[in-house]
């Protein structure tokens, strides 16, 4: 886009004045064609009009046919908001010959007709805005759009089934991806259920085949054990630091055959499990489970008696043919360029501890939700098998619904998946003991495509929902048939009455809350949380993928809880914006950045603190402030701040900006 | 001193075996389904009356807390309009939960506070197998007697006007051949819901 | 055709003037009723509410009957539509119900195969003859009357195999058809109480009230219904009503098929009119429905003529 006219300022300024009714919206308290007059009157002014729609295509043509028929260099269009239709009066210009940003629009509707009660006033204040704006387009120049081109990869944060499902739309689309997770496997916390709701379809079946696609897919370079340390530059060029953490482990060579793990020289486990949320205990030199991509085992320094710094007899060199493990290694920093980031660190579970009535901790048969998620998997810890800590199978259990949810104390959002997901458990710990199953619950909340249907199954097929919030967990028995067991009482509001239910194990349906770094991550890529802590999208309904960054998408439990179906079609939704800023190759930036007058600029570096963008550097050779034009968004912030009046902005000028302010005041 | 007394429900109180058997009385098949909507505590004309709305029977019921639903006055106010079962989103047979209610209320020799309704059915059933048809000058005189004694007298304007109108008799209606239909109650095994049966 | 007429006890007795005017009605559109032999209570709301294995042999007994006639069924009480009809239901769904329905009728060497319909006069005037057929052959029709259908709950719930359950409209077009004016309200199907009326009568006569005072509102002369408990409750308590709800008056409640008797040439006496607690004569007088040669034998002034202009 260039155009072919540019603005000579010697030139005789012809001034097209164009007033629009919007139907009543500004006609019924503006006398719209006493204001097109007035302004044909204006110094400058070759023709003015007053139209039913400026915006639609005959009211554009008006504008194009004008600048043809009288050689017009400036357009003035008194309408509604610029954030409406700045674009469509600017093309309009633009088709009629000119450049797009000789144009200027004047907001006499929310600023005029949509807020005035009296005609006369109202019309006179449009005629003063009118003159205003006549006066201030005199000033403007011809700008363009700058292009820069767009780096064709992308850097996807996170390995769950939301970073996963993202990496391969865009891989499979021809575009390079990054995918940095930073625990040992990717999977996220998908990997970790055995069935997923409502369908309670096998979870390892449905995304193990996706995570080995990430694993050996051409375009996509996997990163685990890794994290992003450092991110700069603007939309289509980022420039990324990741550290790669040591595995201890030669990567190339590693086949996961797991003879070190069984050679290792602690003979059991010594530490807690993560991946089984601690169940049962690793070694120093594990892999979080079979099936995990990449298929290479980790060592832990922290345990590994040798890295820890004692002495080991080093059992594990031996036990490997290949002769992968390698203490001697160390984390590595790569450095890579893309064109869009995609974050997707998901979500942690809500810490049980932090409601000590609950008894997590105490009371050894007190699980999370996500305990149990592993002790129900065939392929768990426990192959599957339910028992309870202190060795019994459990003939009843408790579900307690919103444990760290819909709390001022905690987390004051409902977190969506754990109505489902109890649900799950419901049925799974059912068909695993034959147990007596009761939810407690606040309200079902199961909005999704065959969920109400499943709470349905699991009402007919016999377990108990009692509407109540659980208040305590205890072992205070009131009645013999209480003793050794967990007592939960509730009132159960829809009986009537406070009931006392005794049961062997107790599930605590705890919620998602953010990760622990996620303002860590969020400073890394420049983007907001809102008030509990998820990323902030750039507009809940219409951009929720995008964010306050360009270039920087959001996919998955990093932007708020959800379940997996809604995650797939938002991690989708974000390698689609990804694609679309990738595709054409480049990107077109408005022009209306600020820009360093370099005579002026004392390099005070005033403004570079000031500049939320982070678009200000200083050139320590000239001792003068820079600013990257591909970062700026033209808040005016630096212009306002600077002492020696050094900054200006393109279509805010001083000068223009004067001028308009002299104009309103003559009328006035 | 009066004993404490706790208004609380312990594990103790249910009775799955009976929250089975109402189950498996005909039209109550679905009764697990219930999400308490309470549509048809809403929709029913007799609700405003009840100690307990329908929506808590079957709340009570399909957990098993016998005592509670076969004490209540519920089952007996329910006129069985089926308006509530009509309407409810989970299409549950409330009425037929309220019929099966009564039937092991009776089963189970429960007299209630508000005894009418079950005297008016009780004779109304003995009637209608001992004579096979109703005499329902019979059965209106032996009710009211039976449970409203002190408006015997204030009907006696209503029964005379139904006198002089032909529409009540003094006349023990019978079918002609009683004793078929006697053989065949005999010979009908209960449905009361136990699984032998 | 032939039909097996199941009168139910309450046709027998407190609803003696259903019968009659049913039965003048299908004489005068040539619908032949056979009353069937040897029938028996249909066991209503409390055999079921005793027990439940007699109930479901009682009901099915008379269908049993009928099928072996090879006829049609017809059961004029709404009550007793109303259970035959979900005793036939449930027969069919709960191998429970056909299990002891089963070896009870055995005893009288009966079974039930579900051959014949269980049908309502509501419905079978409908249909068998038509309304068109109905229509030719009014001889009075029931110009000027506002009347109030009330169906109450048997023919609607828990099934309704004639009728919108929530809307229903038979007995309307009937009216309609006999030339009567409808007014449309909104508790036509609510319960009337049932035989609440005899336990705890209190009660129902709040039901009860509500469905008057809804009728008067939507200004209807007259309440027609299809069922002996119905019209029994909303009829003969009406002296109790009024005195506890002073805002509702005296509004006769016919049989519908008094109603159609009556436009279709019957004569008040056949139809059983006189034996409504709250008369009914007058009104139809007032309408110009019935002359005024009766009225003038009781001094009843009226001028029925000029109001019906
Ligand atoms: C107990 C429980 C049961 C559930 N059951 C179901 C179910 O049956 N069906 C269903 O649809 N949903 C279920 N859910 C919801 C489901 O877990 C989420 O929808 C899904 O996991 C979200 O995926 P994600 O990729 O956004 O997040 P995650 O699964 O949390 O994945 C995020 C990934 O990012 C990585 N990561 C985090 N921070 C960084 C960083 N800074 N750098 C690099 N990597 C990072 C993490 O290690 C992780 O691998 C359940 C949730 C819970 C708590
Ligand atoms: S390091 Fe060697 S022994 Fe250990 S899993 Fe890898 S290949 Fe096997
Ligand atoms: S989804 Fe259910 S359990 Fe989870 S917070 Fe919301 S209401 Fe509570
Ligand atoms: S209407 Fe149905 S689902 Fe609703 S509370 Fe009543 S029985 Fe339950
Ligand atoms: S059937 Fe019984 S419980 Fe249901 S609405 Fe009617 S009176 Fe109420």
């Amino acid at each position: 886009m260039v155009s072919d006219n540019s603005h000579n300022p010697a030139e005789e300024v012809r001034i097209g004045f164009f007033i629009c009714h919007c139907g009543v919206n500004i006609a019924s308290k503006i006398d719209v064609a006493e204001v097109a007059k007035f302004a044909e009157t204006l110094p400058g002014v070759v023709v003015s009009r007053d139209y039913k729609y400026m915006c639609s295509d005959a009211g554009q043509d008006l504008i194009v046919e004008d600048i043809k028929n009288f050689r017009l260099n400036r357009i003035v269009v008194a309408a509604c908001s610029p954030f409406l239709h700045e674009k469509t009066f600017r093309t309009a210009t633009q088709r009629g010959g000119i450049n797009p940003f000789l144009c200027h629009m004047v907001n006499i509707r929310e600023h005029g007709s949509w807020v005035a009660e009296d005609r006369v006033t109202a019309t006179e204040k449009a005629k003063a805005m009118a003159q205003g704006g006549v006066g201030r387009v005199r000033r403007h120049v011809a700008l363009e759009k700058r292009r820069e081109p767009v780096l064709q990869s992308v850097l996807v944060v996170g390995g769950g089934i939301a970073g996963i499902q993202a990496a391969l739309t865009l891989a499979n689309a021809g575009k390079h991806v990054y995918l940095v997770e930073r625990e040992p496997t990717i999977g996220g916390h998908m990997a970790q259920f055995d069935k997923t709701f409502p369908t309670l379809d096998c979870a390892a079946c449905i995304l193990t085949p996706k995570m080995s696609e990430v694993g050996s897919h051409p375009n996509i370079t996997l990163w685990a054990y890794s994290e992003v340390i450092h991110s700069e530059g603007y939309v289509g060029n980022y420039k990324v630091k990741v550290r790669r953490k040591a595995r201890y482990i030669n990567e190339d060579e590693c086949t996961g055959c797991m003879e070190c793990v069984e050679h290792c020289s602690f003979k059991t486990g010594v530490v807690d499990d993560e991946f089984n949320v601690g169940l049962v205990k690793r070694k120093p030199v594990y892999m979080s489970f079979p099936q995990a991509v990449p298929k290479i085992v980790v060592i832990d320094p922290l345990t590994c008696a040798k890295l820890s710094g004692g002495k080991c007899e080093e059992s594990c060199i031996p036990a490997c043919d290949r002769q992968a493990l390698d203490f001697t290694q160390t984390e590595r920093v790569e450095e890579i360029e893309v064109g869009a980031i995609i974050v997707a660190t998901g979500f942690k579970t809500f810490d049980a501890k932090r409601k000590p009535y609950y008894g997590y901790g105490d009371f050894p048969n007190v699980y999370t939700s996500l305990e149990i998620e592993r002790m129900v998997t065939s392929s768990g810890p426990t192959e599957g098998e339910v028992v309870c800590r202190d060795g019994r199978v459990p003939k009843s259990v408790g579900i307690v619904h919103c444990v760290g949810s819909r709390d001022h104390q905690t987390n004051r959002w409902c977190s969506r998946v754990c109505c489902m997901a109890s649900l799950k458990l419901a049925y799974l710990l059912k068909e695993h003991t034959g147990a007596e199953i009761y939810n407690f619950y606040i309200d079902m909340r199961t909005p999704g495509k065959g969920y109400e249907e499943f709470y349905e199954r699991l009402l007919e097929e016999g377990n108990h929902f009692i509407r109540g919030r659980v208040a305590e967990v205890t072992d205070f028995a009131m009645r013999p048939e209480e003793e050794n067991h967990l007592i939960i009482q509730v009132e159960d509001t829809l009986s009537g009455y406070v009931r006392r239910v005794p049961v062997d194990m107790v599930v605590l349906a705890v919620g998602i809350e953010p990760q622990a770094d996620a303002s860590v991550v969020r400073r890394l890529f420049n983007i907001s949380c809102s008030d509990e802590g998820f990323f902030l999208e750039r507009h809940p309904k219409l951009a929720p993928v995008s964010t306050a960054t360009e270039g920087v998408y959001l996919a998955g439990c990093c932007q708020g809880p959800r379940d997996i179906p809604d995650t797939v079609a938002q991690a989708g939704a974000a390698a689609a914006e990804a694609l679309a800023l990738l595709d054409p190759g480049f990107v077109e930036m408005e022009p209306m950045t600020a820009y360093v007058e370099n005579e002026l600029c004392s390099g005070c570096k005033t403004c570079q603190t000031m500049c939320p963008y982070g678009a200000i550097s200083n050139d320590a050779e000239r001792k003068i402030a820079v600013i990257n034009p591909m970062l700026c968004k033209g808040c005016g912030t630096c212009v306002a701040s600077c002492p020696s009046g050094a900054i200006h902005q393109n279509l805010f000028d001083d000068q223009e900006l004067f001028d308009e302010i002299q104009e309103v005041l003559a009328h006035a | 001193m009066a004993t404490l007394e706790r208004e609380i429900r312990f594990e103790s109180d249910r009775d799955p075996e009976f929250a089975a058997q109402i189950r498996r009385m005909p039209g109550c098949e679905n009764l697990n389904r219930c999400i308490q909507c309470a549509t048809c505590s809403g929709i029913c004309p007799l609700s405003t009356y009840m100690d307990m709305t329908p929506r808590r029977v079957i709340q009570l019921a399909r957990d098993g807390f016998k005592a509670d639903v076969l004490n209540c006055n519920t089952i007996w106010l329910c006129a069985s309009c089926y308006q509530c079962q009509v309407e409810c989103p989970k299409e549950i047979g409330i009425t037929d939960v309220m019929y099966a209610l009564k039937c092991k209320a009776i089963e189970a020799g429960i007299k209630p506070k508000q005894a009418a309704p079950q005297t008016l059915y009780r004779e109304f059933y003995n009637l209608g197998t001992k004579n096979g048809r109703i005499s329902e000058g019979a059965l209106m005189v032996n009710t009211v007697i039976k449970t409203q004694p002190a408006r015997f007298w204030s009907l006696k304007m209503l029964g005379l006007r139904l006198l002089r109108t032909g529409r009540f008799g003094w006349k023990i209606e019978r079918m002609p051949q009683q004793s078929v239909l006697k053989a065949a109650i005999q010979a009908t095994p209960p449905i009361n819901g136990k699984e032998s049966s | 055709m032939k039909y097996a007429y199941y009168p139910g006890c309450s046709l027998k007795s407190s609803g003696r003037a259903y019968e009659e005017s049913f039965l003048a009605v299908c004489k005068i559109l040539g619908l032949e009723m056979e009353e069937l032999d040897n029938w028996n209570c249909c066991g209503a709301t409390s055999f079921m509410s005793i027990e439940q294995g007699p109930a479901y042999t009682c009901s099915v007994r008379n269908l049993a009957l009928a099928e072996k006639k090879n006829m049609d069924l017809v059961a004029p009480c709404g009550g007793c539509y109303g259970v035959l009809l979900k005793a036939d239901h449930y027969y069919a769904d709960y191998p429970a119900v056909r299990n002891s329905v089963d070896k009870g009728l055995a005893a009288e060497g009966l079974q039930y195969r579900r051959q014949i319909q269980i049908r309502h006069p509501m419905e079978l005037l409908t249909h068998d003859p038509g309304l068109k057929a109905i229509r030719s052959l009014v001889k009075r029709p029931l110009k000027g009357l506002r009347v109030a259908s009330y169906y109450g709950c048997r023919f609607l719930r828990p099934v309704a195999p004639f009728d919108d359950m929530r809307h229903p409209q038979t007995m309307d077009s009937l009216m309609k058809t006999v030339g009567a004016r409808i007014a449309d309200y909104a508790s036509r199907g609510r319960c009337c109480g049932g035989a609440l009326a005899g336990s705890i009568p209190k009660m129902a006569q709040e039901l009860t009230y509500r469905l008057i005072k809804d009728a008067q509102k939507a200004e209807a002369d007259v309440i027609v219904t299809g069922c002996p408990l119905c019209q029994f409750n909303l009829d003969a308590f009406q002296d109790e009503i009024i005195a506890s709800h002073p805002d509702v008056k005296p509004i006769p409640v016919f049989f519908f098929t008094q109603l159609l008797g009556l436009a279709l040439g019957a004569e008040p006496e056949e139809l059983g009119i006189q034996r409504l607690i709250v008369p009914g004569i007058k009104i139809l007088q007032e309408k110009g429905i019935l002359g005024d040669k009766k009225a003038d034998e009781k001094k009843v002034p009226v001028a029925a003529g000029a109001q019906n202009g």
